[in-house]
């Protein structure tokens, strides 16, 4: 399966640039001028190391959805069909990884759909979109 | 006991696709059917919870009538439970009974119901004239029904008169059609009907979800105590499931007035469909919750493994499971019946939950299970279930300790639309009658009713679905079978008495009451009978010990029936209240309410309605109706004291094996409890000692708590409640109370 995969020997979380991932994420995939609304956020941690949070494709939120709105698709992208959402938000309170974000502005909860948008606005090259094998389905 | 630690590997490996289906059924029923009457409506979703109307159908007259919600219903009666009371007042005289056509079932959804984003929000309120108790009867069920005929357009949908022929009500809240069906031939038991139904009424398959069917079964027609399936589609069992509106017996009243089915289409479900004035913080408190069962069920209840079935260790480690009609508590073959083995038989690779959004997911299902007896031998079906209750009930109350039989009891219960709970009940003390020469296999018609004959058991159910025999005499309940036991001369009166388990006609559900004093009260000072929807407080009693004085059992018995009414006027399910709580919620004062989950409630209410309430105004607001109930029980000729006694079986040991398993206990307690000293006394006489002490005890509490609930020691509202209520604005429900001050 294609996941979005970010490489923190690269990646300074933010420190040295404009954090162009996200808004091309947040312009380009969800037309919002808005980075808070990104399918992946970088955060820096005072120590000086950071993280990102974003869908690695696990697929737990496709066992918890009551309405089958998540499927993967063929790439084994975790995908959301809009007009099967009922707008329960289990996706997004059982993401260990609290990847499944929301905009208050909308009913359907998104994630990161491994396109790559914001992989080619990187300034230092830290994200890629990786094959990996699929994980096995886990009783939630 | 240790904490149960859930294996997947252990999980059993059936295919939950697979079941027999009866779709070829199908052209059949629809050959049957030949509209009555059909009447178009404008469908329209609800604003801040309601829709602001209510349907009323006649099934007689086949009067349609739509009505307004007035602000007074809101503020007074608020939805559910409160609509259901408030439209049955209005229909009723104080000679209706149960069976004359001016009796109604009423069904609302409340204003919460229907929301997406917070567990247990999808429930329905069912009330009316019971025909066991005679008094009104409330049910709180899942389900799609409530929440799809809101989002049609009705807060509530009342049903009144009989029809002359079998009729199906179909509400279309798509293109806004009512339609009154006559139906002649076709199956009666729900999972074949609301199979059928389901694939009728929905427009293709990716409509199957918004189709929701209320049903009964075949033994709801022959006895008191049916109950109606409110029913699901399981998209990926690919099935229709079902929750039960169980207690009371409304499947009867429903089958009286020849309702068939009741059927609604409702619009694609969305999260925004209530309308809400404040969506934000319905998000971010249902996130929050979801999250909090994530990270605390697995190591609390694990209600996504077992459902509420996870209780059945507990109550026999702690000597609280029912066993033999409530004698005893705990039972050494109960490891077969426990959670440990329900996670293992239950389906645990797909979704359940009977609504949108519930993470809780109690709603377990047992899938593959092949039947040995009755109509349908043979076939493979999916059981809901089993809840504890049923475990309970079906199974250790009645010594039946091998889980397919006890499946199968369930399944049963189900499709001939029948209480599992009153059946549970009912048939332990049938079989306690049987074990103590009350009964017997001439009395019986032929049936052995031993502990844990469970092809006995199924057998009276299926006689009483055929409307035979003794299967008739025991689908009367167990208040009626004392009186004709009593009245055929067939035992000791008083013993009969003690140990059938009801009160005001209901079975009692499945708790051992005798050491908890404060469920004891739960009990039997409710409005509608012994049920646990109104006071479970037997957990918090005598797992958590969280009320341990007389003065917290009694404020126990003011506080939760009020709260607990709270979730049946919106709409919501009262498990995801306290089966998993807040990691740190034992650090908080009043824990056993669970004060973060209370304001949890209370901002999801306001944040629905726009009316901002507090936890005080949430409880006033339960109050009005909860006392509003009391007075239309005293209306109907019960709801004073008298009319809340117990069985002694509930307070304590009546008879000398109960008291001798248990005489360390008892006898501690003639010492510690009552300043006494056991040496030398037989049992007998100690038991009586124990009687005295016990019955005193709970006349005691029912003192204390009619004082806190501002009644009157007879178990009258006083006119000063009822103002500081603002339940005087009602002058009938004042000129009720007069008559008893």
């Amino acid at each position: 399966m294609k996941q979005l995969v970010i490489d923190f020997q690269k990646c300074d979380a933010g420190r040295n640039c404009n954090h162009e991932c996200e808004m091309e994420c947040a312009v380009k995939v969800f037309k919002v001028d808005d980075p808070a609304q990104a399918a992946l956020q970088i955060k820096a941690y005072e120590d000086g190391g950071g993280k990102a949070v974003l869908c690695d494709q696990c697929g737990d939120c496709i066992v918890v959805c009551p309405s089958e709105a998540l499927k993967r698709n063929k790439l084994g992208v975790v995908m959301i069909d809009k007009q099967l959402c009922v707008g329960c938000y289990m996706c997004i309170g059982f993401c260990e990884k609290d990847a499944f974000m929301r905009n208050p502005d909308w009913i359907v909860p998104h994630k990161c759909t491994s396109c790559g948008v914001c992989v080619k606005v990187c300034p230092h090259g830290a994200l890629s979109i990786q094959d990996v094998p699929e994980p096995a389905v886990r009783i939630i | 006991m240790s904490q149960l630690v859930f294996d997947p590997s252990k999980v059993m490996d059936i295919d939950y696709t697979k079941r027999t289906e009866y779709l070829d059924q199908l052209e059949a029923l629809r050959a049957g059917m030949r509209t009555v009457k059909e009447v178009p409506f404008q469908p329209s979703l609800p604003d801040k919870g309601y829709t602001n109307r209510t349907l009323y159908v006649n099934v007689g007259s086949l009067e349609v009538t739509e009505k307004p919600v007035t602000q007074q219903m809101k503020d007074v009666f608020i939805g559910g439970r409160g609509f259901g009371l408030y439209h049955l007042w209005n229909a009723v005289k104080p000679t209706t009974r149960w069976n004359d056509p001016e009796n109604e079932i009423v069904i609302s959804p409340g204003p919460v119901a229907g929301m997406t984003q917070y567990a247990g929000t999808g429930k329905s309120l069912v009330v009316s004239l019971s025909p066991q108790t005679d008094i009104p009867i409330d049910s709180n069920v899942g389900g799609f029904y409530g929440p799809l005929l809101k989002f049609s357009g009705f807060d509530a949908l009342e049903l009144q008169g009989k029809a002359e022929k079998d009729i199906i009500l179909f509400i279309d809240g798509v293109k806004g059609l009512i339609r009154v069906e006559e139906v002649a031939g076709g199956p009666e038991d729900s999972h074949v009907l609301a199979e059928l139904l389901t694939h009728l009424y929905a427009e293709g398959e990716k409509d199957l979800p918004n189709v929701s069917v209320v049903s009964t079964g075949a033994a709801a027609a022959h006895s008191l105590i049916g109950m109606l399936n409110f029913s699901f589609y399981d998209r990926r069992r690919k099935c229709v499931r079902f929750k039960q509106a169980g207690r009371g017996g409304i499947g009867t009243v429903f089958r009286d007035k020849r309702i068939r089915a009741l059927v609604v289409r409702g619009p694609k479900v969305a999260g925004d469909l209530n309308h809400p004035v404040d969506p934000e913080t319905i998000a971010k408190t249902g996130i929050k919750y979801h999250k909090e069962i994530r990270e605390n069920d697995g190591g609390q209840c694990m209600m996504r493994r077992n459902g509420t079935a996870h209780i059945v260790e507990i109550m026999d480690a702690y000597d609280l499971l029912p066993v033999h009609n409530f004698q005893y508590g705990s039972h050494p073959e109960v490891h077969k019946i426990d959670s440990s083995y329900w996670q293992q038989r239950c389906t645990q690779h797909t979704v359940d939950g009977c609504w949108y959004g519930c993470s809780m997911a109690c709603a377990k299902g047992a899938d593959g299970l092949v039947l040995k007896t009755g109509p349908y031998k043979g076939d493979m079906v999916t059981v809901d279930g089993p809840e504890y209750e049923n475990a309970a009930g079906l199974g250790s109350n009645c010594g039946v300790f091998d889980p397919d039989y006890l499946l199968e009891l369930n399944f049963y219960c189900d499709t001939y639309g029948i209480c599992t709970i009153t059946y549970g009940t009912l048939t332990a003390f049938v079989m306690e009658c049987y074990q103590r020469g009350i009964l017997n296999k001439e009395r019986t018609g032929g049936l052995e009713m031993t502990w844990g004959n469970a092809e006995a058991d199924l057998e009276m159910m299926h006689r009483m679905a055929r409307g035979e025999g003794f299967g008739k005499i025991a689908g009367l309940g167990v208040k009626k079978m004392k009186e004709y036991f009593i009245q055929q001369g067939w035992g000791d009166p008083q013993l009969i008495n003690d140990i059938g388990m009801e009160n005001k006609g209901l079975e009692y559900s499945q708790y051992m009451s005798k050491e908890s004093l404060a469920q004891q009260g739960g009990y039997a000072l409710t409005n509608k009978g012994p049920q646990h929807d109104e006071a479970w407080l037997i957990f918090m009693d005598m797992v958590n010990k969280q009320i341990p004085t007389f003065e917290d059992k009694a404020e126990a018995l003011y506080y939760f029936p009020l709260f607990r009414t709270w979730f049946g006027l919106n709409g919501f399910c009262k498990l995801p209240w306290n089966d998993v709580v807040p990691a740190n919620n034992s650090e908080q004062p009043e824990a056993h309410k669970v004060p973060e989950h209370v304001q949890n409630y209370v901002d999801l209410f306001s944040a629905t309605t726009g009316v901002k309430i507090d936890k005080e105004d949430l409880i006033m607001q339960s109050a009005r109706v909860y006392n509003f109930q009391r007075v239309f029980n005293i209306r109907m000729g019960k709801g004073l004291r008298l009319h809340d006694a117990a069985p002694y079986r509930s307070l304590g040991p009546v008879t000398k094996e109960e008291y001798e398993s248990r005489a360390e206990r008892y006898d501690q307690q003639i010492i510690t409890e009552m300043g006494l000293d056991p040496a030398g006394k037989s049992t007998e006489e100690k038991m009586a000692m124990h009687r005295k002490w016990r019955t005193d005890r709970f006349s005691k509490l029912m003192d204390s708590v009619y004082t806190r609930r501002g009644w009157t020691l007879d178990g009258v509202p006083t006119l000063a409640r009822l103002q500081e209520l603002g339940l005087d604005a009602f002058p009938e429900v004042v000129d009720v109370v007069k008559q008893h001050l």
